[in-house]
């Protein structure tokens, strides 16, 4: 996983609330058994037009326009990434090439299987995300700065927007950590645990 | 000791390690895997050369991609088949248990689990599925999760995670007649909203709840991630203890008294505090139908499609508007005369046998309207499918000209072959009326079972109250 420190990109806005994961990638691509090449159907069904049985770029979508080419950080609004818990979701974002999302709030498993990916999800306040929508609008080629050591999203004048972060996300995101080796250090206390459990409690024991 | 609430004891009780920054290596005791979020998983214990830690702690069934029509042909689209087969392989080679595309317990891995005694109170039950908080209907802590994760709990058994505030939602009085769990479900979403539960388990308590039965307050559980919550759950009362008795996987004899002794625990204590509490009274509840995009876009069936122009948050008008751009809806539609194409009866919220007999009731004696083109009836299971043709229910279905079809997840998110065309309107007992969900361009609205089979007949919304009064 990729380690996420500082990051410096162009910002493509997506201006809708509740943003669900069927959108974000819907089911036709969930058939997939890697984990790799989703990146092209990231919001497929608002991304592309059908146009004589052919599939051609819907020039309306903000990922379309050239002046969001190479964007690395989402803009959204409130309770992004709601609904399935596919993890495709993340996939297609991390494959398309972003790093991180901005918005007001993010669903909880969404959320959870963003650090799991090495996506930064900032959450900033209702009017601070509105006033970054406006400033995209208003200028082309908009870029932000993240620095995530310093949980700051900075702009390119001399704005800085503080974020919060749970510390353990923070830093399994900044060393880009696999957390299954960390887990199996605990392999004693899963254990201990799991004998204890199967004396108080037989039933939840098949074997 | 101070008070605690139901989500305070299930969490206490599953907590392996504790690391200095506050997070908590959780214990999982019930894995449930299906195809569509596990191949990944298995793909990265095989490339890291790991075993699974506890291999009877799993357990696996094919259901979003199974053909609901003859299966004696397989499956026809090859990578739908491709991720079937890859489930059975990895099972195989693994040693997990699983009930696949022929065995007669296969279905909704959330409909499956429960009827087995798979999901028992007390339990942590995961699965990479969002709907995985269904199973808090028996006292358990559910919550869906993400492939990593999936993989993370074959390997350790355990997940990492934080503990999420508690939220009670307590229901006062009793639901009328033709009022369900799902127009109960759906009014809670449209008060709360679709993040209203952010961060939070939900307990539904009260009288109403208590009064459901367990398949009832499966589907309350199963849309609590409708309303933003990972988690939901009910207290274990004498309802949960009858229905789990005799179940294949429940234990029996001595270990039997030993658990029910040890689930009557599992309730919250009466004074117990949770970080938010909402209340409402049940008889205030009518039959619901979404109108939008969002579950949250729900209303009741007397009343009419609303008007952004009337919302003064900006956001909220423009999604209310791109909504109704995508349903073809006008505002001040009323809902009864809103006609369908399609009606889908079935899903993890609404394919359990009690939802066949509310929707079979209806329908016994009727045919369906002219001008819907296909009604579909999807059991949950496949014991559900031969309880319902034991009681005679496929008949009233076939005779009413509804399709009976094979279990699983079918046109709830049209994996499989069965799906929405662009622009077809359908009522739908699932959980998720998103743009697209049921089939690229389709609309849905949610309803409960019943008014899914009235409106098959109707041809169009209508009040089931009234057709129980007929």
């Amino acid at each position: 996983m990729e380690a996420f420190t500082v990051v410096e990109a162009v910002v493509a806005p997506l201006d809708r609330p509740n943003v669900d994961t069927d959108a974000i990638i819907p089911k036709q691509f969930l058939k997939t058994i890697e984990r790799k090449g989703l990146g092209k159907h990231l919001f497929d069904a608002w991304r592309y037009l059908e146009r004589d049985g052919k599939q051609v770029n819907n020039p309306d979508f903000v990922l379309n326009q050239p002046a969001y080419a190479g964007a690395q950080i989402l803009l959204a609004r409130e309770n992004f990434g709601c609904g399935s818990s596919r993890e495709h979701a993340p996939w297609a974002l991390a494959d398309y090439g972003f790093r991180a999302v901005i918005a007001p709030s993010f669903a909880d498993i969404f959320a959870n299987n963003c650090v799991q990916n090495g996506i930064l999800l900032v959450r900033l306040p209702m009017d601070v995300v509105d006033h970054l929508f406006h400033e995209v609008a208003a200028n082309p080629g908009y870029r932000l700065r993240i620095d995530l050591p310093a949980q700051e999203v900075q702009t390119m004048g001399d704005s800085r927007y503080a974020f919060p972060m749970d510390a353990g996300h923070k830093h399994k995101l900044m060393h880009g950590l696999d957390d299954i080796q960390l887990t199996l250090q605990q392999d004693n206390a899963i254990r201990v645990y799991e004998a204890r459990r199967r004396q108080m409690a037989p039933w939840l024991f098949r074997d | 000791m101070s008070a605690k609430t139901l989500y305070d004891k299930l969490w206490e009780s599953h907590v392996v390690h504790t690391e200095q920054d506050g997070g908590v290596l959780l214990y999982i005791d019930r894995q449930l895997l299906h195809e569509v979020t596990s191949p990944q998983a298995f793909s990265g214990l095989r490339a890291a050369g790991r075993k699974v830690w506890r291999t009877d702690a799993n357990i696996a069934t094919a259901d979003h991609n199974v053909p609901t029509t003859d299966r004696a042909a397989g499956i026809a689209d090859a990578t739908s088949r491709l991720q079937v087969d890859t489930l059975d392989r990895n099972c195989a080679e693994f040693g997990i248990e699983e009930f696949g595309m022929h065995d007669k317990r296969q279905g909704i891995v959330h409909v499956i689990a429960p009827e087995q005694g798979l999901t028992l109170p007390g339990m942590t039950v995961v699965c990479g599925d969002s709907h995985t908080a269904t199973h808090g209907a028996l006292g358990a802590l559910a919550f869906g999760i993400g492939t990593t994760e999936v993989e993370h709990v074959l390997a350790t058994q355990c997940l990492w995670a934080r503990k999420s505030k508690s939220m009670r939602i307590w229901v006062g009085g009793e639901l009328g007649n033709g009022v369900t769990a799902k127009d109960l479900v759906l009014a809670i979403i449209g008060r709360i909203g679709t993040a209203g539960g952010t961060g939070y388990a939900i307990e539904f308590a009260g009288p109403a709840v208590h009064a459901l039965s367990v398949e009832g307050r499966m589907t309350l559980c199963n849309m609590a991630i409708e309303a933003g919550a990972r988690s939901g759950m009910v207290g274990v009362d004498a309802v949960t203890i009858d229905y789990l008795r005799g179940r294949p996987y429940a234990p029996v004899g001595k270990i039997w008294d030993q658990a029910v002794a040890a689930w009557g625990e599992l309730h919250s204590d009466p004074d117990a505090q949770f970080d938010a509490e909402i209340r409402l009274e049940a008889t205030d509840v009518a039959p619901q139908v979404t109108w939008g995009t969002s579950p949250e876009m729900v209303v009741d069936i007397s009343a009419q499609v609303p008007d952004p122009a009337l919302e003064k948050d900006p956001v909220r008008r423009k999604g209310w508007s791109d909504a109704l751009a995508y349903m073809d809806l006008a505002a001040a539609t009323p809902i009864s005369s809103i006609a369908l194409d399609k009606v889908f009866i079935g899903s993890c919220t609404n394919a359990r046998i009690e939802d066949l007999r509310a929707a079979a009731a209806v329908a016994r004696g009727h045919h369906k309207a002219a001008s819907v083109k296909a009604v579909l009836v999807v059991p949950g299971s496949g014991l559900v499918k031969a309880q319902a043709e034991a009681e005679g229910l496929d008949r009233i279905f076939r005779d009413a000209g509804f399709e009976w079809r094979e279990p699983g997840c079918s046109m709830c998110l049209a994996m499989n072959a069965d799906r929405l065309e662009p622009g077809e309107r359908c009522a739908s007992t699932s959980n998720r009326n998103f743009e697209g969900r049921q089939g690229a361009g389709g609309r849905t609205h949610l309803v409960s079972p019943a008014m899914a089979a009235a409106a098959a007949i109707a041809g169009h919304f209508v009040d089931v109250r009234d057709w129980v009064m007929h």
